[in-house]
């Protein structure tokens, strides 16, 4: 994978989610993405930046332009060195269900990606990389 | 067993003439539609100068290499215009392969005492040659890919119509499965529609989607869910019995309406704008006393 | 901090949200109106969404919250003016917002809203009569 633009952020408060989505529209737009598209990714990155302030104690975006082959694409990676999720698979399934805070941001945010992966443990923080490929 | 061969170019340079010859007429004599002669011999006479370069400079086992690049030129040339006369790939590969008996037959000229040389040489003649053969077949698969992926995007364009039925109705015929990409064309369509004509009612059809399980079932949910965000109540028709099953098993959020036919569908959209059809006034004929 | 306005229209009260919101803002903006609900006995609430380019789970469960708080003081709530990137959104995003009724604009909201309550006091008094 190429990277051809790199731009971190800061994200501490609850003013930075905003700020974040504003980032991310701009990017979005930049990379061509269609309407649809940008609303997707923009809806993910506020999933996963709220979660940053309001589980990980505050962190940090990194977005990318990434190339693959062909593709053009847009990559977030999120993370912080908050507490960790003890069980990720279950905050993916359950979050949906149960409706709470964290789940339904995690799992709604990979639905709106294209790629999604993430790594967390109690104590080691979390990292969490989007990507939407146009 | 991969060499690199300077006999092949030597036969190449001393017999070119000969082997041009010999080629040309075998493939005639093997009844393959050959069209424009004068076209054929200039592949014939470039494809050999190609074949000269790649295996002076390059390896016989390997013809992705730039030394082979005019060669393979040549043969991009040779398959689109066999495509275009509507050769199959078989007869195009032909075009190479019908090589392998005149240039066998001048290294058996050149190397018949030795039968080990012989057959090393032949051996990698016979490599070389298969693999430009199948070159050949790669390009005519490449180009009908791209057809077909060209042919894919127009048909998702085209194939989800959505149209206004009345004030206040749309109806959305689904034809053909749907699958995850044409949902998202679908809504697309759908909503846009829904905005600019205001429509409270969308009739989604699906008597032409031959199979409904889970996946389309959630596919035909997310449609009517988005459609329901923006102030507009779905109705399905062309619902089969199975189908409705399959609905209903999902455990579906929203009640929705179903009908058997977009007619049914139609009227009941037409009863809850308040709307009825009514005959005009005939005039009574005139009574003959 | 700055508050986004609730006009009152009649019996509803009315609901444009113009910026994009931050939590707390949010949060704020559900208080203000469960007050306002109560304070004036509105029977109708109309959010009008037109102008959001994203609404991700924390708006929608904002929007459930208020409809469920506006159904419990017997007030009815729209949603208006969702646009088709952020409806495909959401569905995709599995937010539900099976709590909310919705409408196309302003207009059409309104009439709904008029269409409901009229609806749920004319209702029972109907069924009594047949």
């Amino acid at each position: 994978m190429i990277v051809d633009k790199s731009e971190t952020m800061n994200i501490q408060a609850a003013e930075d989610v905003v700020r974040v989505r504003q980032l991310v529209r701009a990017r979005a737009v930049a990379v061509g993405f269609s309407l649809v598209d940008q609303t997707k990714i923009i809806t993910a990155a506020s999933e996963i930046a709220r979660n940053t302030v309001d589980y990980g104690g505050g962190g940090k975006v990194v977005i990318d332009d990434v190339r693959s082959g062909v593709r053009k694409g847009l990559r977030l990676v999120f993370s912080d060195e908050g507490p960790g999720i003890p069980d990720v698979q279950r905050a993916l399934q359950d979050g949906y269900t149960t409706g709470s805070g964290l789940g339904l941001g995690l799992s709604g945010a990979k639905r709106l990606s294209s790629e999604f992966d993430i790594k967390s443990a109690p104590g080691a923080g979390t990292t969490i990389t989007l990507i939407r490929w146009k | 067993m991969a060499a690199t061969t300077d006999v092949i170019p030597q036969i190449l340079t001393k017999h070119e003439n000969y082997l041009l010859g010999q080629w040309l007429a075998k493939l005639t004599a093997s009844g393959v539609e050959v069209g424009d002669k004068t076209e054929l011999n200039d592949q014939a006479r470039r494809f050999v100068a190609g074949l000269r370069k790649g295996s002076e400079g390059g390896r016989p086992d390997n013809i992705s290499g730039p030394e082979w690049a005019d060669a393979r030129a040549v043969l991009e040339d040779v398959s689109r215009s066999g495509t275009m006369r509507g050769a199959t790939p078989s007869q195009i590969a032909t075009f190479v392969f019908s090589l392998k008996e005149p240039l066998f037959e001048l290294l058996r000229r050149e190397n018949g005492s030795d039968a080990g040389k012989l057959a090393g040489e032949i051996w990698t003649a016979t490599q070389l040659l298969d693999r430009l053969g199948l070159y050949t077949t790669e390009i005519f698969q490449r180009s009908r890919e791209e057809v077909i992926a060209r042919q894919q995007d127009e048909l998702l364009e085209l194939s989800t119509p959505v149209v206004k039925l009345w004030e206040g109705v749309l109806a959305l015929p689904i034809i053909g499965t749907l699958d995850s990409a044409r949902t998202q064309v679908v809504m697309e369509n759908l909503l846009q529609e829904i905005v600019n004509s205001g429509a409270e009612i969308a009739i989604v059809d699906i008597t032409g989607v031959p199979t409904v399980d889970t996946v389309v079932a959630q596919h035909l949910l997310k449609t009517i869910s988005a459609a329901r965000l923006m102030g507009a109540d779905c109705i399905i028709s062309g619902i089969r019995p199975q189908i409705a099953q399959t609905i209903v098993h999902l455990g579906v959020e929203l009640s929705v309406v179903s009908k058997a036919t977009m007619a049914d569908a139609f009227a009941l959209a037409l009863r809850r704008l308040g709307k009825t059809i009514t005959d005009r006034e005939r005039k009574s004929p005139v009574k003959a006393d | 901090m700055e508050q986004i306005p609730i006009l009152r229209i009649g019996d509803c009260l009315l609901v444009s949200i113009q910026v994009d919101m931050h939590d707390r803002l949010a949060m704020a903006l559900q208080d203000d109106l469960t007050n306002k609900v109560v304070q004036t006995r509105a029977r109708g609430v109309m959010i009008d969404i037109s102008a959001l380019e994203i609404v991700d789970s924390f708006i929608g469960r904002m929007l459930n919250n208020i409809a469920s708080m506006a159904r419990v003081l017997d007030a009815v709530t729209v949603v208006v003016g969702m646009r088709p990137a952020v409806a495909i959104t959401l569905v995709e995003l599995g937010l539900g917002l099976s709590g909310v009724k919705t409408a196309l604009d302003v207009d059409k909201g309104l009439a709904l809203i008029r269409h409901l309550i009229d609806e749920g006091e004319g209702g029972a008094l109907d069924r009594r009569q047949e």
